[in-house]
């Protein structure tokens, strides 16, 4: 950082001597503000770092000077209308003044201050030997914003939605058969373990179990069979240990069929338990 | 002994093989003249209906006369090229002998025409109201006097609709007179269209026109079914989630009140003959399975307790007591049983998948969609007699052709196919003949034809 600065400051004055014609001079001087407005954008230069009081150095010598070893605020900043702890220890002065209202105060002490803005407090101690001050700056930020309003309803159904798409598969059955399959048997295990998730998330979600069927069998003997198989997979959740009450059985029978094709491929993927809201 | 008993037993399997052989062909026979019916068709002369000062209107009287005559398939229609090059207009008109002008029944009846009946007319503008006398003769009567039929008057407006109206109903009259069970004037299709962008339920006349929306539930509607005096319309709707019925007044679309049994589905009503009771199929006991209410819903009970899905519920228009549905245990066959639940017996035998039985008003026929000979989903329309189990093949896999029912008539049959590419609704007759497509819009499907 600091070697972007320095160099960040060094070369247009290095531009600028070099000029010799006047354009050159004026081009210069405002590439020189271009850079110079830039350079205030980008990184604020921090100011250098307090000298290290040398701690060891207080003691014999000069016994009645005025000798500030200590003057801080804690926490250094603070958000407006919290408060901050001004600790002092003075040695060889009893006339120990710190300003912004706070007055004459003891060799050493603390004092709790509410600065609404950010302050630099001067401390002055008047000793036999002279005058020593030192300063301690408490910096006041402005509160955060409030907080974003919580997220309307329908974003959280959203979620459940999202959560129901992302972790709950598809139950697969055989041709007009409500079945429960062995890889269905896995699929369901799955799937009541992510809806007890779901569920722990959104406690007044309901799931709409869907029963679908594939395009062959009649339409009215389907919705028959896709009730059935929506109350299979609804039975095998239970046992699983989901509440009844959570899971609503419907038949689509192949009214709303995922796929339009006439392949076994398309015919499988339509013969399913679908799990959806159920709102 | 032995030996020639031994010789026997051939011969005699060969006796029974061939017995049966003939069964099977007389019985193939009578459904198959049932279907036709071609047996004993009068066979009718239609002359061309002049009009006074309605003459701009004759031609879509003509037309419609001739129509209405033909699809009904209870006549056999004589070809025009063959008449005589005049006709009777009035019964004054009429001669004993006229040397073949066309004034004489016997040039109607004799070659080349070969009509058992005469039908001629005229019209006229009278007080400004278009009307038409109608006259039906008998071509084979030599008394003039006694060859008379039918005489009808009818009035319409002065335009082609006044004109269309008075031939509907001459025709119509036309029709009853020779024993048709009844004209399709009047009568409607309610069917579900998805062409407003929802499966809604929606209605046009019998031959295709005034198709127009009943529901705007924007949902899914399916499965309708039709009271048997075309008051009221039964459904399955998803406009409350779960699969409900709803039923309709037909002339005013507004829901009546009916009560829904709890369960996950209640689907496939089909009204008693008498209009009081609405059959379903109801999870409501666990499986779907046959129920039925009053037509408000009250008074719900099961009727079976079979361990199978049950949909479909077809009860006989002659006989209460029976009722058809659609069900397994194993692939989904037509199965018949008492209006209590007992004697429950399957109807179709068991190959490919059977499902949509529809009644004739006869109550002894029954349109069916069924994959038997095709690879499961290819449907074709079937007819059979529920009590010979005697069966004929009316679709052939020009793709799937699904939900027969029977017009009021009992001759003509509106169904499902896919023939086209999306599913659209077509009409034809019950020998399979006549083929008309009747929805182009959207997709179109579940076909019920109503009185009105």
């Amino acid at each position: 950082m600091t070697t972007k600065v320095s160099s960040n400051a060094s070369s247009p004055v290095r531009s600028t001597r070099s000029a010799t014609s006047k354009w050159v001079g004026i081009s210069l001087t405002m590439l020189l503000l271009v850079a110079a407005s830039g350079c205030k954008k980008k990184v604020p230069v921090p100011p250098p770092p307090p000298p290290v009081a040398p701690a060891a150095v207080v003691t014999p010598p000069a016994p009645a000077r005025a000798n500030v070893a200590e003057f801080v605020a804690e926490p250094a900043t603070i958000e407006r209308g919290q408060s901050a702890n001004l600790r002092w220890a003075v040695t060889g002065s009893n006339d120990v003044v710190i300003d912004n209202g706070i007055g004459t105060v003891p060799a050493n002490g603390s004092r709790t201050v509410r600065p609404a803005e950010s302050t630099t407090y001067t401390l002055t101690a008047n000793g036999l030997g002279g005058t020593v001050t030192k300063t301690a700056r408490i910096v006041v930020t402005a509160p955060p914003p409030p907080p974003p309003p919580p997220a309307p309803a329908v974003d959280r159904r959203g979620t459940v939605e999202s959560r129901i798409q992302s972790d709950l598969k598809d139950t697969l059955y055989d041709y007009d058969s409500n079945n429960i399959r062995d890889d269905a048997r896995a699929a369901l295990t799955a799937n009541a373990d992510a809806l007890k998730r779901i569920f722990a998330d959104f406690p007044s979600a309901t799931i709409a179990v869907e029963g679908h069927c594939d395009e062959r069998g009649s339409a009215e003997y389907n919705l028959g069979l896709g009730d059935r198989r929506s109350n299979s997979a609804r039975d095998f959740l239970i046992q699983l240990g989901i509440p009844a009450e959570k899971l609503k059985p419907i038949s689509y029978g192949k009214e709303r069929p995922q796929c339009t094709e006439a392949s076994e491929g398309c015919y499988q993927s339509n013969r399913r338990a679908h799990f959806a809201s159920g709102q | 002994m032995m030996r020639k008993l031994l010789l026997l037993i051939p011969a005699l399997l060969a006796t029974v093989l061939v017995g049966v052989v003939q069964i099977g062909l007389a019985q193939n026979t009578d459904i198959t003249s049932w279907i036709s019916g071609q047996g004993g068709k009068p066979a009718l002369a239609v002359t061309e209906f002049r009009g006074s000062g309605t003459q701009p209107f004759m031609g879509a009287f003509n037309s419609t006369l001739f129509s209405d005559l033909q699809s009904s398939s209870v006549f056999e229609m004589k070809s025009r090229s063959l008449f005589p090059l005049a006709n009777p207009q009035r019964p004054e008109d009429l001669r004993q002998e006229d040397n073949k002008q066309g004034y004489a029944l016997q040039d109607w009846s004799g070659a080349p025409v070969g009509a058992s009946h005469v039908v001629f007319g005229y019209s006229a503008a009278v007080n400004g109201v278009l009307v038409l006398y109608g006259y039906v003769y008998d071509a084979r009567q030599t008394d003039i006097q006694a060859a008379q039929l039918l005489y009808g008057r009818y009035t319409g407006t002065l335009d082609d609709a006044g004109a269309i109206k008075t031939a509907h109903e001459f025709a119509n009259d036309i029709i009853q007179k020779f024993g048709g069970t009844g004209s399709l004037l009047g009568s409607r299709i309610y069917f579900v269209s998805n062409r407003s962008g929802n499966q809604e339920i929606w209605t046009m006349d019998w031959d295709g026109n005034n198709q127009k929306q009943l529901t705007n539930l924007k949902s899914i509607s399916i499965t309708p079914g039709i009271s048997p005096d075309g008051s009221r319309l039964a459904f399955t709707t998803y406009a409350r989630v779960s699969p409900r019925i709803m039923v309709l007044n037909t002339e005013t679309g507004r829901p009546q009140p009916f009560y829904n049994q709890e369960a996950s589905l209640n689907t496939t009503p089909n009204f008693s003959p008498d209009g009081k009771l609405l059959y379903y199929a109801s999870t409501a006991s666990g499986s779907s399975q046959i129920v039925v209410a009053g037509a408000d819903g009250q008074g719900f009970r099961r009727v079976s307790h079979r361990n199978a899905v049950e949909v479909e519920p077809k009860v006989n228009p002659k006989n209460p007591g029976i009722l058809l549905f659609v069900s397994g245990p194993g692939a989904q066959q037509i199965y018949r049983m008492n209006s209590d639940g007992a004697a429950v017996e399957r109807v179709t035998n068991g190959e490919g998948e059977a499902s949509n039985p529809a009644w004739h008003p006869d109550g002894q026929h029954i349109a069916f969609s069924w994959t038997r000979g095709y690879a499961a989903g290819d449907w074709n329309v079937f007819v059979m007699d529920v009590g010979t189990k005697q069966y004929v093949q009316l679709t052939h896999s020009e793709g799937k052709n699904e939900n027969p029912t029977w017009a009021p008539d009992g001759r003509h049959l509106v169904f499902a196919s896919n023939r086209s590419g999306r599913t659209q609704l077509y009409t034809m007759l019950a020998d399979g003949t006549q083929v008309k497509q009747l929805t182009q819009q959207g997709t179109n499907k579940y076909p019920v034809w109503g009185s009105k």
